[in-house]
């Protein structure tokens, strides 16, 4: 590790850097390959989608980050410390969007600051505005069944903003929403990062979802999963959704799936 | 549930029609009192018991038996579930214990429990709650364990204590198990009082039963039977009550239509 050390310096401003990260699921010939030598790292309150199939490992790339997983091999930091375990200037957003049916909206939304002894007083104020700025406002104290997926969604997005993490991970928060909705949820979801300038990784397996909100796309390849390719999307923002229908949209979009599909896909 | 009064009056009419059929039947085939009497003579008997102010103090003697045991069996009970759905060395060590004492007829064990305790409120209070004891067990340990693993990593990504998972997760979520559980520990403290009471006691409505079925009062049994079910419709009533309260949240009961399945169909 000493050695390594001076050939290790993170990027200049890099708030995430992975190098060489890899992990393994059970031991021996019998283990399955998850993540195979991902390197890449995260300038301050930059947006990245990684974007691949079902079963490439972005999840499991996730929970590395997020410190609930530890990789088998490679180094993941955090500001240039090792990500040993969960760390409360991250914030996650998972794919459900994993609430306690018996707190109200408000309560939900503050179960960080619960959790980790936050002043009270002062982040329900707080907590009041994020439910304001997600359009939740008249909902604080309704419970999770009484609001639809995308309002639940938002509530899972408002409680991953609480505590001002400096950092969001976000694990296809918007999958199991139906298309419009999603849509919808982008366009709001570029409205609150350009407002708070988090540092966002967001995962998804949607190419044009990933291309409409990202800075940068990092495409996984599944089994091992390992990037196929990265490239910057220089798109003006905010982007609205009618830029999907622009040429440019479109050569981004077919460079994720010449990654994706490197044969060029289909059988015909 | 909802039928409408139309067939409230029917179902009714159709318990009416059920009591004149069995006191025709008596009549008809004269059978004696002291094997089946009629539903007018368990009607009198009942009346007679009333007047006398026979029922009182027995009433208040298995209420009061079946309430300690209920509150000693469940304290006993959930704390004992706690420990071992919690700590896996505690499992793995009681868990033989506890299946050969599922398995075994706690009722078997009142008669050396009269031996130990004597004929007064111990005995009643203990063999309420040894009965009492195992099904609120067995759905703490389960409910506690039911915890969804996306709600445990976000508990355990906002580094959440362990303590801080059980008090604002599992304990929460276990609710529904717990009160389930609560329910049926109610109508087995009954279980446990009246046996007690059946085989040897100085006071209760078991004691009563028994020397009413020394002196051949038939249609008197009858008439304990009938406050017995009063009695135990009252206990769950009020446990159901409690549950209400608590569980506003939980809709999987009202409408059948948890998390995991919402297609089961009607259950009225």
């Amino acid at each position: 590790m000493n050695a390594q050390a001076e050939m290790r310096q993170p990027a200049p401003g890099a708030v995430i850097s992975v190098r060489g990260l890899s992990l393994k699921y059970g031991r021996g010939a019998a283990g399955v390959l998850a993540l195979s030598n991902i390197s890449f790292s995260m300038a301050e309150g930059e947006f990245i989608a990684v974007v691949g199939p079902s079963g490439c490992g972005k999840s499991t790339l996730l929970k590395i980050l997020a410190g609930l997983l530890p990789q088998s091999e490679g180094d993941a930091e955090l500001n240039g410390i090792p990500i040993t375990g969960p760390r409360r200037d991250i914030g996650v957003v998972f794919q459900a969007p994993v609430l306690f049916p018996w707190r109200s909206v408000l309560g939900n939304v503050m179960l960080p600051v619960d959790v980790q002894g936050l002043d009270h007083d002062k982040m329900k104020q707080r907590a009041l505005d994020l439910i304001n700025l997600v359009g939740l406002n008249g909902f604080e104290q309704r419970y999770p069944r009484e609001l639809s997926g995308g309002m639940q969604q938002r509530v899972g997005i408002v409680r991953a903003l609480i505590h001002d993490p400096a950092i969001l991970l976000m694990d296809e928060p918007f999958g199991a929403l139906d298309a419009m909705t999603r849509e919808s949820m982008n366009v709001e979801l570029q409205r609150i990062w350009m407002e708070r300038r988090k540092t966002v990784l967001f995962i998804t397996h949607s190419t044009v979802e990933a291309v409409f909100l990202a800075d940068r796309v990092i495409v996984l390849t599944p089994r091992p999963g390992k990037i196929g390719d990265e490239f910057s999307v220089d798109l003006p923002r905010p982007r609205k959704l009618s830029i999907m229908n622009t040429e440019s949209f479109g050569t981004y979009v077919r460079r994720v799936r010449a990654a994706l599909n490197p044969g060029g896909g289909g059988m015909d | 549930m909802s039928r409408g009064p139309v067939s409230f009056a029917l179902r009714l009419l159709f318990i009416a029609a059920l009591l004149a059929a069995w006191e025709w039947a008596v009549f008809y085939f004269q059978t004696p009192a002291y094997i089946v009497p009629a539903p007018s003579s368990i009607a009198y008997a009942m009346y007679n018991g009333i007047v006398t102010n026979l029922y009182v103090s027995h009433i208040g003697a298995t209420i009061s038996e079946t309430l300690l045991g209920f509150v000693v069996g469940c304290a006993l009970a959930f704390m004992l579930g706690t420990v071992v759905a919690l700590s896996r060395t505690v499992e793995y060590y009681l868990y033989p214990i506890i299946i050969m004492f599922q398995a075994m007829p706690k009722v078997a064990l009142v008669p050396l429990i009269l031996v130990w305790f004597g004929l007064g409120l111990t005995s009643k209070v203990i063999s309420a709650a040894l009965v009492a004891f195992f099904p609120l067990m067995v759905n703490t340990i389960v409910g506690l364990h039911s915890a969804d693993e996306d709600r445990v990593n976000l508990m355990r990504s906002l580094s959440a204590t362990r303590w801080q998972i059980f008090r604002m997760l599992q304990l929460p979520n276990a609710m529904p198990y717990i009160f389930a559980g609560l329910e049926i520990a109610m109508i087995f403290a009954l279980i446990g009082a009246i046996v007690a009471e059946l085989i040897s006691s100085e006071r209760g409505l078991g004691m009563l039963m028994q020397s009413m079925s020394f002196t051949m009062d038939v249609a008197g049994q009858f008439s304990i039977l009938f406050i017995l079910s009063v009695l135990g419709l009252i206990l769950n009533g009020l446990v159901t009550f409690v549950r209400r309260k608590v569980l506003f949240w939980d809709t999987s009961r009202d409408a059948d239509a948890n998390e995991q399945s919402s297609t089961k169909g009607e259950v009225f």
